[in-house]
């Protein structure tokens, strides 16, 4: 096949990439290097000020001064989307292991169950969470009526509601990469360990868990990358006490009408994403050496 | 060493009637033997080796090795290594991680580890592999760390499911007499399985010969070979000639087990005497000897083979003849 030939092979995969993926992330980076319109949208001149905006603020006599706060919210976005990954990851591995031991009828039935979720609108479900937790809601009312407590706990608006929410969205994303790489171990290798005198543990440092990491390497980029840019947990279920960056992007957009802002902000969130995929395809290929 | 005393093992499906693997099979396998499971396949010799490895549980009977029953030990616990029929060798680790594994796992020493390990690939020659991964060694290379990963802890039994299956001709044989080498060099017991009856003649020191579920014959290779006490047995092991007895006009209840080799085959014109007469219906040249097809008189078939060629033709009639103590007489 002659030189040509493959770029016409390639040439609509190329087109989907550029289009979906290179496109916004140009006009996001060239977005937030302009001037914000009042309107909404951009206008000339171009300027760093978005950038400006992370760190200082403008006062009314047009000086700047330092105020972390945004640098706060994006250190907390990422803290929580960390925390989500971590907690999806000892979630996930049990699950999909337990799925991957099970008949295979049995193993459709729990895969399905694992992509249920996907059926129902996430705004829905997100309420569900509200319904279940708020101080009237099903978890207070089960535990008043069972006598252990009098008083509501506040299970909603925090950092605890947030993440569970998190976790709740994103962790098929991290079940279904590791049930993936897990299926495709050779049950043979397990019984060859055990045969080595390896004993439960022992197999799944040794051989489950360096096979099974490729698949939860992707289940974490999978989790992590939106966990952060998330806005819907974080706004309904934290009750948008506190701004997570996710929220504070989609306000740039819409009730701030400050585009470049919120266009710097999506580059920040880009950057610091891919240096945590470039950082861990690095690591990757260290130890196929 | 190992003592199977009357294991059952039946396989619960559940859209069918369950599978009876092996019925109430019994075995002795002594210390510092090459013992051979040979079969057909499907008769129950990898269920059997998976017993005695501990990755299944016998429906009945008991499985004792060196005098302890080992019922209710896992596989880790068992003084026992597998050289599995895929290898199963672990990917992600290079040869020497493999071969060391078994010893981690029993806590060795480095230093012993290292020595071991460096031991075990002289063994099977394999010592300038051991940063190779498994995925950057030939099938036959892979076969020998599977062997030397399973040598290394230096393990009373070492199982062997059909580990040179998947080797061409020329390599089988190769391994076949390292493998011989090997057992004799460790003196450790070696249990293999094989459908090939060639190989299990050539390696072993006793054969077990099992149809679907069952142990016909226990013996030394020449034994089995040279007195099979089945139909079965005759005709899976080497060639054999299985005549009813009506054909050589004796009695109709037997059969009659003649190797070809024992066969003389001389025209009838030569005035010979024999115990049938028939028809050479076809010559087959085989290098060395010449394989004669006779169509006996009442109907039966048999196959002679000699040494060098001679002047019979297709369609001449013959006189077949044999030393009567090389046959043996089974009941039908
Ligand atoms: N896990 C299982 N579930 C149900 N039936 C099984 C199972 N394992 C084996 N069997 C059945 O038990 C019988 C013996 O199988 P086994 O694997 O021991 O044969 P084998 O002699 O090793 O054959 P081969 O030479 O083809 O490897 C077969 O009929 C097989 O279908
Ligand atoms: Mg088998």
């Amino acid at each position: 096949m002659g030189p040509n030939r493959t770029w016409l092979l390639i040439a609509p995969a190329m087109l989907v990439i550029g289009v979906f993926m290179v496109l916004p992330l140009f006009l996001a980076v060239g977005y937030s290097f302009m001037t914000a319109n009042p309107y909404g949208g951009v206008t000339a001149p171009a300027t760093f000020d978005a950038y400006l905006q992370f760190l200082y603020q403008r006062d009314f006599d047009d000086s700047l001064v330092f105020s972390p706060s945004y640098a706060l919210i994006i250190l907390r976005s990422v803290y929580l989307a960390i925390a989500t990954t971590i907690i999806c990851l000892v979630l996930g591995l049990p699950v999909a292991w337990y799925i991957v031991c099970q008949t295979p009828e049995r193993r459709r039935i729990l895969l399905f169950a694992v992509t249920l979720p996907f059926w129902i609108n996430t705004l829905i479900r997100t309420y569900c969470w509200i319904l279940i937790l708020r101080d009237e809601g099903l978890a207070n009312g089960a535990l008043r009526h069972a006598g252990i407590i009098s008083d509501p706990l506040p299970l909603l608006y925090n950092d605890g509601s947030i993440l569970l929410g998190l976790v709740y969205t994103f962790l098929p994303f991290m079940v279904l990469p590791i049930y993936s790489t897990l299926e495709r171990i050779d049950p043979r290798l397990i019984e060859a360990a055990h045969d080595l005198y390896a004993g439960r543990a022992a197999v799944f440092r040794r051989i489950v868990w360096p096979l099974a990491r490729p698949g939860a390497l992707a289940g974490a980029t999978l989790v992590f990358a939106p966990a952060l840019g998330s806005f819907l947990a974080p706004d309904l279920l934290g009750g948008g006490k506190k701004l997570l960056i996710g929220s504070l992007i989609q306000m740039q957009f819409t009730s701030s009408r400050n585009w470049p802002f919120g266009a710097a902000l999506s580059t920040v969130v880009t950057v610091v994403v891919l240096t945590v995929f470039v950082i861990r395809s690095r690591r990757v290929e260290e130890e196929r050496r | 060493m190992i003592d199977i005393q009357s294991v059952s093992k039946s396989f619960v499906t559940r859209d069918a009637d369950p599978v009876h693997a092996l019925n109430a099979v019994s075995l002795e396998i002594y210390d510092n033997e090459f013992f051979t499971l040979l079969g057909p396949s499907g008769c129950g010799k990898t269920t059997l080796l998976r017993l005695i490895a501990g990755f299944e549980a016998p429906s009945s009977g008991a499985i004792r090795i060196a005098g302890s029953d080992v019922a209710a030990l896992p596989p880790q616990k068992r003084p026992v290594n597998t050289v599995f029929q895929s290898y199963a060798l672990f990917p992600h680790m290079s040869v020497a991680e493999n071969v060391a594994f078994g010893l981690e796992m029993q806590n060795a020493p480095k230093a012993l580890i290292d020595e071991r390990v460096r031991e075990a690939l002289e063994m099977v020659r394999l010592e300038g592999f051991a940063t190779r991964r498994p995925a950057q060694l030939s099938g036959g290379q892979q076969q020998r760390v599977a062997v030397a990963r399973a040598l290394a802890p230096k393990p009373s039994v070492l199982l062997l499911d059909e580990p040179l299956s998947a080797l061409d001709l020329k390599l089988r044989k190769g391994m076949q007499s390292e493998l011989k080498r090997l057992q004799r060099e460790t003196g450790i017991t070696f249990v293999l399985v094989t459908h090939d009856q060639e190989e299990a003649l050539a390696m072993s020191d006793r054969i077990a010969v099992m149809r679907s579920g069952d142990v016909l014959q226990v013996g030394t290779p020449r034994d089995i070979y040279d007195n099979p006490q089945d139909r079965f047995v005759a005709d899976f092991i080497g060639e054999s000639n299985l005549l009813p007895g009506a054909a050589l006009g004796r009695d109709p209840a037997k059969t009659i087990v003649v190797r070809p080799e024992h066969i003389v085959v001389s025209p009838v014109s030569d005035g010979a005497k024999g115990h049938a007469t028939g028809a050479v219906s076809a010559i087959t040249f085989l290098g060395s000897d010449t394989l004669y097809e006779v169509v006996l008189e009442e109907g039966a078939k048999l196959h002679s083979r000699s040494r060098g060629g001679s002047a019979l033709a297709t369609g001449d009639r013959v006189v077949v003849d044999w030393a009567r103590h090389l046959e043996r007489e089974l009941a039908n």
